[in-house]
């Protein structure tokens, strides 16, 4: 589904990606983890079009398709998702508001029909209480004031909304009690299926033990210099970054 | 002859077939005679300092309107709020529209100030009111030499006025250039409710320059809403002077959306006269190419215990320029005052400017007054989040900006000017959303 190459990408000049290769498929999770500083959150904007970021090398294609010349919008038409490690606020535009023309304006990305309204207050409806989610919530200002764990919730929520062919969990875990988590995770879990995959990026373990990778990845100065299995996530749980990083010294 | 002659010349011979008596005459012998000494005002006055007039008033512009002029109601049906059972006060060049009017006497006057000029029954109402708000700057004195025609509200005690009242001033572009200057007079009694929408349009992209005063006056508790809706052609110029005295218990409230037009001066002068009064000025600017507008507004906090509310949001994009003029005056005895005034800008363009200045002169100890403006860009983080959503690039903006100014549109209480206000932002950002805030 994906498949990154030797990605190199910088911003204002500093070098943060420097020879990214990754291959997933459609059905995996990937998971990457990583000390502060590697580049994790740099690869999921990068993937994600943010035009920030300068990418001087290498390639990104989805499904055969190079995304190197889309925008933003345009990758998220095509099934790019991106959740957020600090989702903006914006206040005087509601949840609901703010899902419906995300969804409406995806379609018409992919040359679609609005959705019906009742087709899309069915799908509010069901996908708020997957997420645990109060119909009060839903005509809130976007993030505007809400807990660390109701962002997260959110961002989750509006990723079953827009079913993506590719999620992007950026730091999804961060700010969330051991509650939250179990019913983001649950709700990942329960869009995941064989046409999808996800990229978990996390720092810990604990995340995992939820949403299980079917590999996980060490980035570390830009490059992806570990991968394996899910014990890789426990090996890096029990003894840190630090063996890693003199791995890759020596 | 330049303007100012052209104007002082013709005040002399002015006949415009309404006959008033020798108290208004004098009062407009009075006015043209403050015009004549001060003239147009220059940036080198400091309210003017942001806001040239120059080539404005070099331009020849016909001063009396060609003969009354018909209008099919369906073509200029789309300037009214039609979906709205209300009044209707209308001018085509100045001449009042009987056919697009819908007026009362019906235990309230909503008519024509030339009819309370001329008749001895609205004698007394005129004294007491008539030029009693407006100042006597020089462009106010200049629209007072020749006011003769314009609405007239008068809402008797207790009354509450069940539709709204809409003023519109049409100008067809028959004449190549022409100088309006309508006057409009609203009293709102003890305990009287009124609403108002007030509009100046043009039919052409022809140049106009509406040099307009309004006065109104709110008794002890009355209840007074007036909303402006600025969307002219390019050449279209306006300067509104907006006098509003209110008496104790009184609430009103002045919204301004300024969405086009070539050059718009809004002053808005708010007096407070008694205990317990609230003064709302509001307002969002959305403009681009090389327009202007400035909001200079003053409130006087004459009385103890009052509050006045200031929030202004503008979005200026290519060449545009604006300007906030902010004055809030608090006397002495107006101890426990709260006064709060703020005034946002974003600035979509690099070349798009906005001159912002708050003004606080308080000298009463015991008050609560607090101002503050910004200028900034949409956040690129917003921006960025909303098109990782899928939202395009413009729709992602324009959300932004309606976000921006939607707190200005929370207090507009009629719902079908709210949905209009929405559509003229949708329109000028170039996108259809399909929401209301």
């Amino acid at each position: 589904m994906l498949k990154i190459k030797d990605l190199h990408a910088s911003i204002d000049d500093k070098d943060i990606l420097r020879g990214i290769n990754l291959e997933i498929n459609a059905g995996e999770v990937h998971a990457i983890m990583g000390p502060n500083g590697s580049g994790k959150s740099t690869l999921a904007s990068v993937i994600s079009g943010h035009e920030d970021y300068d990418v001087s090398q290498g390639s990104i294609e989805l499904e055969g398709e190079s995304l190197e010349d889309l925008s933003a919008e345009e990758r998220a038409h095509k099934g790019v998702f991106l959740s957020f490690q600090y989702p903006v606020e914006i206040p005087g535009v509601s949840v609901t508001n703010f899902v419906k023309t995300a969804i409406n304006e995806s379609r018409k990305g992919r040359g679609l029909e609005d959705m019906p309204a009742n087709e899309m207050l069915q799908k509010i409806r069901e996908k708020s209480e997957l997420l645990k989610i109060d119909r009060k919530f839903l005509s809130r200002s976007l993030n505007d004031g809400f807990s660390g764990g109701e962002k997260k919730r959110n961002e989750i929520f509006q990723m079953a909304m827009l079913e993506p062919k590719l999620a992007i969990l950026d730091e999804t875990d961060s700010g969330l009690d051991i509650d939250a988590l179990r019913i983001v995770a649950d709700g990942v879990n329960t869009l995941k299926n064989k046409e999808n995959a996800v990229i978990v990026i996390t720092h810990y373990q604990r995340l995992l033990e939820y949403i299980v990778p079917d590999f996980v990845h060490v980035l570390y100065n830009g490059r992806i210099v570990k991968s394996g299995g899910k014990e890789l996530a426990l090996e890096l749980e029990a003894k840190g970054y630090d063996w890693i990083k003199s791995d890759v010294i020596a | 002859m330049d303007l100012k002659e052209k104007l002082i010349s013709s005040f002399w011979g002015l006949d415009n077939g309404i006959e008033v008596d020798d108290y208004i005459n004098d009062m407009r012998g009075d006015a043209i005679k403050i015009f004549e000494a001060s003239g147009f005002p220059s940036k080198k006055q400091e309210a003017w300092k942001y806001t040239s007039l120059n080539t404005l008033v070099k331009r020849d512009y016909a001063l009396e309107s060609p003969s009354e002029t018909s209008i099919d109601f369906n073509l200029v049906k789309k300037y009214f709020l039609h979906d709205l059972d209300s009044y209707a006060i209308v001018f085509i060049d100045g001449k009042y529209s009987a056919h697009l009017s819908k007026t009362t006497h019906d235990g309230m006057d909503i008519c024509l100030l030339s009819a309370a000029l001329t008749k001895p029954k609205f004698k007394a109402v005129i004294e007491n009111y008539f030029n009693k708000a407006a100042s006597n700057d020089s462009l106010a004195s200049l629209n007072t030499a020749f006011a003769s025609e314009g609405a007239f509200v008068h809402i008797p005690k207790h009354k509450a006025v069940e539709k709204p009242i809409q003023i519109i001033h049409f100008s067809t572009g028959s004449n190549a250039a022409m100088l309006l200057q309508p006057r409009n007079l609203i009293i709102a009694d003890e305990n009287a409710h009124v609403q108002i929408i007030e509009r100046h349009q043009s039919f052409t992209n022809h140049p106009v320059f509406t040099n307009s005063v309004t006065e109104i006056f709110g008794d002890k508790r009355s209840v007074i809403d007036y909303y402006k809706v600025q969307n002219d052609f390019e050449e279209a110029s306006l300067i509104d002077h907006t006098f509003i005295k209110q008496e104790k218990d009184s609430n009103c409230s002045v919204h301004t959306f300024s969405f086009g037009g070539k050059l718009i001066r809004n002053n808005l002068n708010f007096t407070q006269n008694g205990e317990h009064i609230n003064s709302t000025l509001k307002g969002i600017t959305i403009i681009g190419n090389k327009q202007h507008v400035d909001h200079s507004t003053m409130v006087n906090h004459n009385a103890p215990n009052c509050e006045s509310h200031q929030d202004y949001k503008g979005i200026f994009g290519d060449q545009a320029t604006g300007v906030f003029n902010g004055r809030i005056l608090v006397d002495q005895v107006a101890q426990k005052t709260n006064a709060f005034q703020a005034n946002n800008n974003i600035l979509l363009s690099d070349n798009a400017t906005i001159n912002t200045k708050p003004q606080l002169e308080i000298f009463a100890d015991d008050v609560k007054c607090s101002h503050g403006c910004t200028i900034g860009q949409l956040d690129e983080d917003a921006l960025f989040y909303m098109r990782s959503r899928g939202i395009p690039k413009k729709e992602a903006q324009a959300l932004l900006t309606y976000a921006f100014a939607n707190n200005v549109l929370e207090t507009v209480k009629i719902p079908e000017l709210k949905q209009r206000i929405n559509k003229l932002i949708a329109n000028k950002l170039g996108v259809n959303i399909g929401f209301h805030l």
